[in-house]
């Protein structure tokens, strides 16, 4: 029961076999035996859950239930709850109450879910392992001497542990489908302005986008039908995006006519040899699925890395800017002057992995530099827009791994910044030309789990989701739970 | 490349402790020296991406449309007082 998939459950409650009130209280005791091994959640209120919980159930006495009634979600600390703290796994927002719910906490309401807590994080989502958050590493279930992943590593360890069906996360460069590839769970990024930012602590705004965390490809779907649309309260949210039918996508059990491009860039020396495996047997499988495999080039696929470590460490220095310790977030004791309170302020409240970005950006948009490094680095982004758009002349969909490598130990890659940004390698032209990707379990590589990405045109996430269903059910991947979690149910 | 850390802390307003700055400026020129690789690329006549989709900022009316919600928005500073935000002095 604990690791029945969303949909499940809403059938279960459907058909009056359960209650909100009696699913809440699962996890919540999940959660309660074992968040101290995993760091999964920074924040829970069972009292609160269970009020939510107690009101769903009353609400569906009264009315047809709405599309996620009674259905718990937890969300990345990054989102914006009138509920509780909202700090980003950061000190400097340590007290900080956010004053409103970001636009997709209110979309998941209004859909009826439960919102089970806050997820731990990289802080500020600067990091690929979950390593860089003020509230101590998450560890991953499969392995909890390794990384879950990041930045939505808490949300990733709390679905694939089933301390949550699901979970809402971010992404920017791969946080939302690194992690999911590391912990052995689906997860999606949506076209850049399909899901509302607003109430969203930014990062890099031409980047970042919401997505779910969940065990099954529909679940996915399901999740993201509720959160997306436009919202006039964030100038990026696109009016008018093309609309898909998320839930029938899903229905997908063949892959006949589809045009799979099969990217050499992402299949190189150095990428561990267990994964390149995995993915290849999974391509193998789409063959039988009827699916056609073309080889195709992303030839700037290895300026990515770089291109990215330019904007978006330089939209974040502009972003974080707002931490000034004026108007809220922590100050510094006995400032003397206004400069001394702005500067140690942010000294004290930024974690080192924060500070490199925002240097890094700060130097990227200083005088003198700004052409060799920012506008550079935006043209780069316009050629690897153009890459995706030419290959998908010829194909429907673009098949890859999600990460060149398995989870690592903790603290193995903290010594070497550039290491961990290199580990994203597979993820980051995605966010770079405002695609949909998604990232599901594909096999495993000695025991931890391998994730395979699948990247559509803009607005086609239902592409994704009809050859990820398909996948899905043509394997067993996703009935895989980690031991020790109490997975015999 | 070698980089004056300390400046471009300052221009980031946050103060380095000597120990930060010693560690974050090797850190730095490594990350820097990486994206040195895009100038490898020919990017003459391409222009800058200004918007993933290129798609045009839309325009909305500039009505108020939350109320005044002073005290909840004060409520997570560091410090008030009669609703307004107190600093150190800034004026001599």
């Amino acid at each position: 029961m604990p690791f029945s998939s969303l949909s499940e459950i809403k059938s279960r409650l459907d058909a009056g076999e359960t209650s909100a009130v009696e699913i809440a209280k699962l996890y919540l005791d999940r959660i309660a035996a074992h968040n101290e091994s995993l760091n999964a959640f920074v924040h829970i209120d069972p009292a609160h859950v269970l009020a939510q919980a107690e009101a769903s159930d009353k609400y569906r006495s009264e009315h047809d239930a709405r599309p996620l009634e009674g259905l718990p979600i937890a969300v990345k600390d990054i989102f914006c709850t009138q509920d509780g703290p909202t700090r980003c796994c950061s000190k400097i927002l340590k007290d900080f109450h956010a004053p409103y719910d970001a636009h997709v906490i209110t979309r998941l309401k209004e859909a009826g879910a439960i919102l089970v807590g806050k997820t731990n994080m990289d802080e500020f989502a600067m990091g690929s392992s979950n390593e860089t958050s003020a509230f101590g590493p998450c560890r991953n279930p499969w392995n909890t001497d390794t990384i879950p992943g990041g930045s939505s590593g808490g949300s990733a360890a709390a679905v694939a542990a089933a301390l949550t069906p699901a979970a809402l996360g971010t992404d920017t460069g791969g946080s939302i489908r690194q992690p999911a590839s590391l912990t052995g769970i689906t997860g999606l990024k949506p076209t850049y302005g399909r899901v509302s930012r607003r109430g969203i602590i930014a990062f890099a705004s031409s980047l970042d986008q919401a997505g779910p965390m969940t065990r099954t490809v529909k679940d996915s779907a399901m999740i993201t039908a509720a959160i997306s649309g436009h919202d006039s309260g964030d100038a990026t949210s696109v009016d008018n995006a093309p609309a898909i039918d998320w839930l029938s996508a899903c229905d997908a059990t063949d892959m006949k006519g589809l045009k799979i491009g099969r990217p050499k860039e992402y299949f190189i020396e150095g990428m561990d040899s267990d994964v390149r495996a995995s993915v290849e047997a999974a391509l193998e499988k789409c063959k039988e699925l009827g699916a056609e495999i073309i080889d195709i080039s992303l030839p700037h696929t290895e300026y990515a890395v770089a291109a990215y470590y330019v904007i978006a460490p330089s939209e974040a220095s502009a972003n974080l800017s707002r931490y000034d310790s004026v108007r809220y977030g922590h100050r510094c004791e006995d400032p003397k002057d206004l400069l001394d309170m702005y500067t140690r302020s942010r000294d004290e409240g930024f974690g080192a992995e924060v500070k490199r970005r925002i240097l890094t950006g700060a130097f990227a948009l200083s005088s003198g530099y700004y052409d060799a490094y920012y506008l550079k680095a935006q043209q780069v982004r316009t050629l690897i827009q153009q890459d995706f758009i030419k290959a998908f002349e010829k194909v429907d969909i673009i098949a890859t791994p999600t990460s060149p490598i398995t989870a690592f130990k903790l603290g193995e890659k903290t010594d070497d910044p550039l290491t961990m940004y290199l580990s994203d390698i597979y993820t980051i032209a995605v966010n770079l030309a405002g695609l949909p990707g998604l990232s599901q379990p594909c096999g495993f590589a000695k025991n931890m789990p391998v994730g395979l990405q699948w990247i559509a045109p803009a607005w086609r996430e239902d592409t994704i989701l009809s050859a990820a269903s398909a996948y899905e059910g043509a394997t067993e991947w996703v009935t895989r739970v980690p031991a020790g979690f109490g997975g015999e149910a | 490349m070698d980089i004056d850390v300390n400046k471009v802390a300052m221009l980031a307003r946050i103060r380095l402790t000597d120990d930060e700055a010693a560690e974050l400026g090797p850190q730095l020129s490594g990350i820097l020296g990486y994206i040195e690789k895009l100038s490898e690329v020919n990017t003459k006549g391409v222009a800058a991406t200004a918007h993933p989709h290129d798609a045009a900022m839309p325009l909305r009316a500039n009505l108020v449309t939350n109320g005044n919600r002073r005290d909840e928005l004060q409520a997570s500073a560091p410090k008030t007082e009669s609703g307004l935000y107190v600093v150190p002095k800034v004026i001599e």
